[in-house]
């Protein structure tokens, strides 16, 4: 039994310009432990994805809709404010980009740590505290009874998405949604980070969606990848079928723009153009603009999920197997 | 207490330790605002004053609405500290018994317009919609109004009452505070945090009380500084309309206004009130200048970091 199910999530945002469809019929399952990654550039609506599910966008202006959002039996299109709440921290934890501000400035750090532990397994105080402690040591923040009394700004930034990380998975959350967790840090914290999350995660068996446009981390870290385009996933699969062989344009121009350190001198490719205008309905392939593999039938008719060997399929009507390196 | 923690202590001792330091951000606030020397010396003037009001029966040395014609227009003496007025009513006496109307009306009038500007102009910044648009349309008409006028239009309409005086005051003040606690309170609620603790289940009411209200706690307390001093002015200026305190009853305001008439050849009689609404308008000033600063922990300074550390 998968522990999210996500079918035809549409979020769509009313301007006064038009609807923006910022997320786009996205579908996928997540299975208790697993490791998904949602690779995309900005603005592909992955960030967005992540906030409906987790129900934490305005309605109004926002719309989310979908066949089926399903968290461990929770319908969360329909679920009751209060029961979406209880989830919110419990049953799914989020971690956001910048750890400077994801922080309430005025509270100490044991209060911020305690309060989930308090409003979600109804601890008293005493032992909130106590568990507060052991949740700091957990993600390697020394002398943490001390700093139970410290205030954010007394933090680096490092320190403070460990808090995060912390406050995240103090009530045991099954799911754990990094919005780009790492993106702020410097690059030396980053891995502690990502290692940091990767141990524990695994450890305590929670499965993780990890956001991120840096496909060397997501390569890394999970097994599984969705790539999104103009808010739809055009490409998805285990992470070893779609970094060797990618089956659509997006995903080949994504890797073509990675820097390599086993391609050092040769230039890097960027993917031409900007993202599509989300207001437009467009009747073909919302990347066919930008795409480098575009064959005849890209310009006639829209591509649908097809899907390849390997647990693997694309949006993509090319063949792109020429473009896969190592034949091995 | 940091070797303490360390040794092996039983668990019922480190419990009890560890609820202590639960409360400490209160603590590490009360010491911080007592490290605060123009924040603690205001507030200490604040207190004498209100002492002074409290005790102004047992520490007049004069009736304050006794008149006596052979001794008016006297300049300070032994017999009269501060002199005496037009009427040889004793200054310091009247200021003692002013301090009662004068500060009562200040916090009062502070009260008041906290307990409805805050609430509805965080609503409203808040639940954003319809709910917004009618109550800022609301406090958009009260702002239509020139204040002192709507204040009179109250007083005339209810009768110059003390209390009276103090909801008039109270209502001009309103608007205003409602108005910075919406615009505070529509940019915090912006913040990741806010988001954080969203993603964290928590429910609208407690973001709103704990997340947002500690965080705009800066802007609402300047205002209400702000506030306090309008209102003893404002009151000086309803007393000299006849709305405000009704003669010969004293208040600072009122004694200001009668004083400008004798100001070349009796200084002294304005000079008093003035620097008595002087120095309660400064500490109160201080007072909240040093509240926000206690309130914030990024701006407590290095010593209280190293407190806090050690617990």
């Amino acid at each position: 039994m998968a522990l999210l199910s996500v079918r035809n999530l549409t979020t769509s945002f009313a301007t006064d310009q038009g609807l923006i469809r910022a997320v786009n019929g996205v579908s996928f399952t997540l299975e208790p432990g697993e490791v998904l990654g949602l690779v995309g550039e900005s603005g592909s609506g992955k960030s967005v994805t992540a906030l409906s599910i987790m129900r934490l966008v305005r309605e109004p202006p926002a719309k989310v809709e979908a066949e089926l959002l399903d968290f461990e039996g929770t319908d969360l299109l329909r679920a009751a404010p209060r029961a979406l709440r209880d989830i919110r921290g419990s049953g799914i934890a989020m971690v956001f980009q910048d750890p400077m501000r994801s922080l309430n400035p005025v509270l100490s750090i044991g209060r911020q740590l305690a309060e989930p532990l308090i409003r979600h397994l109804r601890m008293e105080a005493a032992a909130a505290r106590r568990r507060a402690i052991e949740l700091l040591e957990m993600v390697g923040i020394p002398m943490a009874e001390k700093r139970l009394g410290s205030y954010p700004h007394q933090f680096s930034g490092g320190m403070r998405q460990r808090v995060m990380i912390a406050i995240a998975l103090s009530c045991n959350p099954r799911l754990l949604i990094a919005d780009e967790a790492t993106t702020a840090l410097d690059v030396t914290i980053q891995a502690q980070i990502v290692e940091l999350v990767r141990t524990l995660t695994k450890n305590l068996g929670t499965a993780v969606i990890w956001i991120s446009h840096d496909l060397g981390l997501v390569a890394g870290l999970c097994d599984r990848v969705n790539v999104m385009y103009a808010g739809r996933i055009v490409e998805t699969g285990p992470v070893r079928e779609v970094f060797y062989r990618p089956a659509h344009g997006y995903t080949i121009g994504l890797i073509g723009c990675t820097p390599r350190v086993d391609r050092v001198g040769t230039p890097l490719k960027p993917i031409n153009g900007l993202p599509p205008n989300l207001m437009d309905e467009a009747p073909l392939c919302p990347f066919l603009p930008r795409c480098d593999v575009a064959v005849p039938a890209c310009h006639q008719t829209m591509p649908v999920l097809r899907s390849l060997p390997g647990g693997h399929s694309a949006v993509c009507l090319a063949d792109l197997t020429s473009h896969h390196r190592g034949a091995h | 207490m940091a070797a303490i923690l360390t040794n092996d202590t039983g668990k019922a001792a480190r419990d009890e330790i560890l609820t202590l330091r639960f409360a400490s951000g209160a603590r590490l606030a009360s010491r911080q605002f007592l490290r605060n020397l123009p924040a603690t010396s205001g507030l200490v003037v604040l207190a004498l004053l209100c002492l002074a009001a409290i005790a102004a029966p047992l520490i007049s040395p004069f009736d304050p609405i006794q008149i006596k014609l052979s001794a008016k227009l006297q300049p300070p003496s032994w017999a009269h500290l501060l002199g005496t007025d037009h009427f040889g009513r004793d200054v310091l006496s009247r200021l003692l018994y002013g301090a009662r109307v004068s500060l009562s009306i200040g916090l009062m009038v502070v009260a008041f317009s906290t307990s409805f500007g805050v609430p509805i102009g965080m609503t409203a910044g808040f639940m954003r919609g319809n709910v917004d648009n009618v109550l800022m349309r609301l406090m958009d008409a009260f702002l239509t109004f020139p204040p002192l006028l709507l204040a009179v239009a109250i007083v005339g309409l209810l009768g110059p009452d003390l209390r009276n005086v103090m909801a008039a005051i109270g209502v001009v003040q309103v608007p205003v505070l409602a108005r910075i606690v919406r615009a505070s309170t529509l940019s915090a609620r912006e913040e990741t945090y806010v988001m954080a603790a969203r993603a964290l289940g928590a429910s609208p009411l407690r973001i709103a009380t704990r997340h947002i209200l500690r965080n705009i706690l800066s802007p609402i307390m300047v205002q209400l500084t702000i506030g306090f001093s309008a209102a003893i002015i404002a009151e000086a200026s309803l007393s000299f309309l006849g709305l405000g305190t009704q003669p010969p009853n004293p208040s600072w305001g009122r004694d200001l206004a009668e004083a400008r008439r004798y100001m070349a050849d009796a200084p002294w009689l304005f000079l008093a009130p003035t620097a008595t609404i002087m120095l309660a308008v400064l500490s109160i000033n201080f007072v909240g200048d040093g509240l926000r600063d206690a309130l914030d922990p990024r701006s407590w300074r290095t010593r209280a970091r190293v407190a806090s550390a050690k617990g």
